[in-house]
């Protein structure tokens, strides 16, 4: 009973470590192959193109609503102590700093991570990546190598897109229907906002959490079960551990950056 | 390299992106009012700074004309030096005078010349002797009970 137990121990901690080995050299392996995406770009531009442009209509419609609801929600708490005048500060950093790195993030998973994973997955399951080792193509530099920096070099752009439609839907609240004068709306903004230490420690945020995001979406379906079970679970744990993680790691990053 | 019709929406993406992180950089954070004017320094040394900080303007007439370079503790005469960069093209007088001043009640502090008589100017490495220190709110409150206290006993009490 007490081996039994003591044995169980043993198994997970085995599995969890060789889970993580496994992870950091399929990770390394991915950068690794770095200039041989760049050689062969048009794999890459595919990938930007499915995971890019079909995402650009999610993530800029809610870019927009949250810049709304920022503009609303901002407006009546600011205008209780006069400074309704510092509302596109308040819009501006909240998006740059933090809501358009994360949330277009969220929503990268969400549409783009979980498509990657049940994409790579299901070739697992229909014997393609083994066919492909076959032909000594190795799977992970001709289909997983592109996939990832497609993600990655997509996502600050994503960002980007969000936070400035976010802008513009503040300013549509703010200024345009609520009033705020448009002169100090900008004027606070731009005083208070640094391209440095906001705009771009924005950007670097992206790019990491764009590194997460599609190294777990791969990973998860590289590892799945080839059954429709298995797909389906790993793409359950495709959402589940990318928004945990860019969550965590927006923490980390925050802490890092702006603390001092 | 063969081209396909996906290079024109990634293209098209990619130029989106970049108008973005251009309307970010440049209307909502202001990149091109870095001003790469030149400038010479000048020093002052105040009683106390208040909430000065640097980055902070030097304004005359309520224009900005300039920037706190530096802010220092001078341990031999136990006041803060503060050395600013003023653009070349705004001249003032060697006895002009120096205040730390508030924009409005909460706002940020800044530095506010007005201009003496002289007709040397202020040139690189001057400093200036007229400074007045940040208003200390303690300080008032202080003087003023002060004040109340020295002041003969209220009227009822006669």
């Amino acid at each position: 009973m007490i081996f039994k137990g003591l044995a169980h121990i043993g198994w997970v901690t085995r599995s969890w470590l060789a889970d993580i080995g496994h992870a950091a050299r399929l990770f390394l392996q991915l950068l690794s192959f770095a200039p041989d995406c760049l050689r062969r770009f048009g794999l890459v531009r595919d990938q930007m193109h499915f995971l890019g442009n079909y995402s650009l209509a999610i993530i800029s419609v809610s870019g927009l609503f949250v810049g709304f609801v920022l503009g609303l929600q901002g407006y009546y708490t600011l205008q209780r102590y006069g400074s309704a005048s510092a509302l596109g500060l308040l819009v501006a950093l909240s998006l740059v700093r933090e809501l358009g790195p994360v949330v277009s993030a969220l929503l990268f998973a969400g549409r783009a991570g979980t498509s990657l994973t049940a994409e790579i997955g299901l070739m697992k399951a229909g014997e393609q990546l083994s066919a492909m080792e076959m032909m000594a193509i190795d799977p992970v530099r001709r289909i997983l190598a592109p996939r990832f920096w497609g993600g990655v070099l997509v996502m600050p752009i994503l960002a980007a897109v969000f936070s400035a439609v976010g802008i513009l839907g503040g300013w549509v609240v703010g200024v345009l229907m609520i009033g705020v004068d448009s002169g100090s709306f900008w004027g606070q903004m731009q005083s208070g906002v640094d391209v440095w230490q906001d705009v771009g420690n924005g950007v670097i945020k992206s790019l990491v959490f764009g590194i997460t995001v599609s190294f777990v979406a791969l990973r998860q379906g590289f590892e799945a079960q080839p059954t429709p079970e298995g797909v389906a679970r790993a793409t359950t744990r495709t959402v589940v551990m990318a928004s945990l993680s860019v969550l965590a790691l927006d923490f980390v990053l925050t802490a890092l950056m702006f603390s001092i | 390299m063969q081209r396909s019709n996906n290079d024109i929406w990634v293209g098209l993406l990619v130029v989106i992106g970049t108008a973005a992180m251009l309307f970010l950089a440049l209307q909502s954070a202001n990149l091109l009012s870095l001003n790469f004017q030149p400038t010479y320094t000048v020093s002052a040394m105040f009683d106390n700074i208040g909430g000065l900080k640097k980055q902070a303007a030097v304004k005359s007439a309520g224009v900005v004309v300039g920037r706190v370079k530096e802010i220092k503790f001078d341990g031999k005469s136990y006041q803060a030096q503060v050395v600013m960069a003023i653009e070349t093209q705004h001249q003032f007088p060697k006895d002009s005078s120096l205040k730390i001043l508030t924009s409005g009640l909460l706002g940020e502090q800044y530095i506010g010349i007005e201009a003496g008589a002289e007709e040397k100017v202020l040139a690189e490495g001057d400093k200036v002797q007229d400074t007045q220190s940040a208003v200390v709110l303690e300080n008032l409150i202080s003087r003023f009970l002060y004040n109340k206290a020295a002041e003969p006993a209220a009227p009822e009490s006669k």
